[in-house]
């Protein structure tokens, strides 16, 4: 099924429906993309029949009854979760297990520091590969490469794919905490100042949101 | 909605007192956390005493085991609270900092007829269910829920068993 993705062009067009947050037109797909309206409906098509992305259809705005036009047919990103893995490898159980057992043994503090080291390893390379670039974009390009999905909302950025989802619906305060402190790291290591990493669990999306930091006059506090 | 509605037991092990600084996070925490409950959909009851914010003052198995209980009109409502309300979610992330790991379970939920007000001892007796026999109708988890029941239920079915302290 993947195979399907091996296609440049439509890699590049799952990557772009995959990040919107509702369902996109073929229009907007093949102009995101730059290339032509048919040729993206064919891709989209085949990433449809491939479970990739989901259909639905609707009507062009203000427009009902008879010959209002034939309905748009858009492309959102499937809900299902897709995990491939040749040859078969277990990593969710391994997961799930490892979860488990930091869950029994209260190990928080220590996967939370690890989970901030490795954080941190990735924003210092990030840093290291684009020194000059600005710190959202920097951020945002860190967070892809770790495979979240970031988007701006307005001065904040959020994050609209869990990469831990199934664990973190096992495991809230585990997996979500390890998030967070992935996410933290990642800011320290990229040397990125201006933003906080907080949680704000919201449906379908990462718990964690980044937010503008706020400047505080004298000491920092933790207390909420 | 059913006739019946969840009830909720959390216990924890502190690793100091309340007027420690080390749960000082904790102590802080407590008013606004239990005010975003009173106000959350599907909230119906918590316990309290006087003596301290919420349960805090409430010590059934020793000077360091607290407790927490509420009632929801249903599982959902428990869980967007718990799981998906950043700052209780906060809250929960980290409690490793003020509560040790016990041996067993922390959390119990089981259902009540709506209405009923679940005591100290029956919630506790609840937990020690969970504890020496697994998941069951009677008491559960998040993780492996039970539907409410079919038929009614009287309020305190489960014998009492010696109270165990981890």
């Amino acid at each position: 099924m993947i195979a399907v993705l091996d296609d440049p062009v439509r890699r590049r067009l799952y990557d772009y429906v995959a990040g919107q947050a509702d369902g996109v037109s073929r229009a907007e797909a093949a102009e995101a993309v730059g290339i032509q309206r048919t040729l993206a409906a064919f891709h989209l098509d085949r990433l449809a029949e491939a479970g990739l992305v989901d259909v639905s259809f609707r009507r062009p705005a203000g427009r009902t009854g008879p010959g209002a036009g034939r309905p748009a047919k858009l492309y959102r990103r499937a809900a299902a979760e897709h995990q491939v893995s040749v040859p078969p490898r277990d990593y969710r159980g391994a997961a799930e297990l490892l979860a488990e057992v930091v869950d029994v043994t209260g190990a928080e503090p220590e996967l939370q520091r690890s989970a901030r080291s490795r954080g941190a390893a990735c924003g210092r390379l990030a840093r290291r590969q684009a020194p000059q670039a600005p710190d959202g974009d920097l951020v945002t390009g860190a967070l892809e490469a770790q495979g979240y999905q970031p988007y701006r909302d307005g001065a904040d950025f959020r994050l609209r794919n869990c990469p831990f989802h199934v664990l973190a619906s096992r495991y809230p305060p585990l997996i979500c905490g390890m998030n967070l402190a992935l996410v933290e790291g990642l800011l320290e290591g990229a040397a990125v100042t201006g933003l906080e990493a907080r949680l704000d669990p919201r449906p379908e999306e990462c718990c964690v949101t980044l937010r503008v930091s706020e400047e505080l006059p004298s000491s920092k506090t933790n207390e909420s | 909605m059913t006739g019946y509605h969840l009830a909720q037991l959390n216990v924890g092990l502190a690793r100091a007192s309340t007027d420690a600084p080390e749960l000082a996070g904790f102590m802080a925490g407590i008013e606004p956390v239990n005010a975003i409950a009173d106000a959350a959909a599907g909230f119906v009851w918590r316990l309290q005493d006087g003596d301290g914010p919420g349960a805090t003052g409430l010590r059934p198995r020793g000077p360091d085991f607290m407790v927490n209980m509420s009632v929801w009109e249903s599982l959902e409502a428990l869980r967007d609270f718990v799981y998906r309300n950043g700052p209780h979610l906060d809250f929960m992330r980290r409690r490793r900092e003020w509560f040790h790991r016990m041996a067993g379970e922390h959390l119990v939920l089981w259902w009540i007829p709506a209405g009923h007000m679940p005591s100290l001892d029956e919630a506790l007796s609840r937990l020690d269910l969970l504890r020496s026999a697994g998941p069951g109708p009677m008491a559960f988890t998040f993780r492996e829920p039970y539907p409410a029941p079919a038929e009614p239920v009287p309020a305190e079915p489960v014998p009492a068993e010696p109270a165990r302290l981890s």
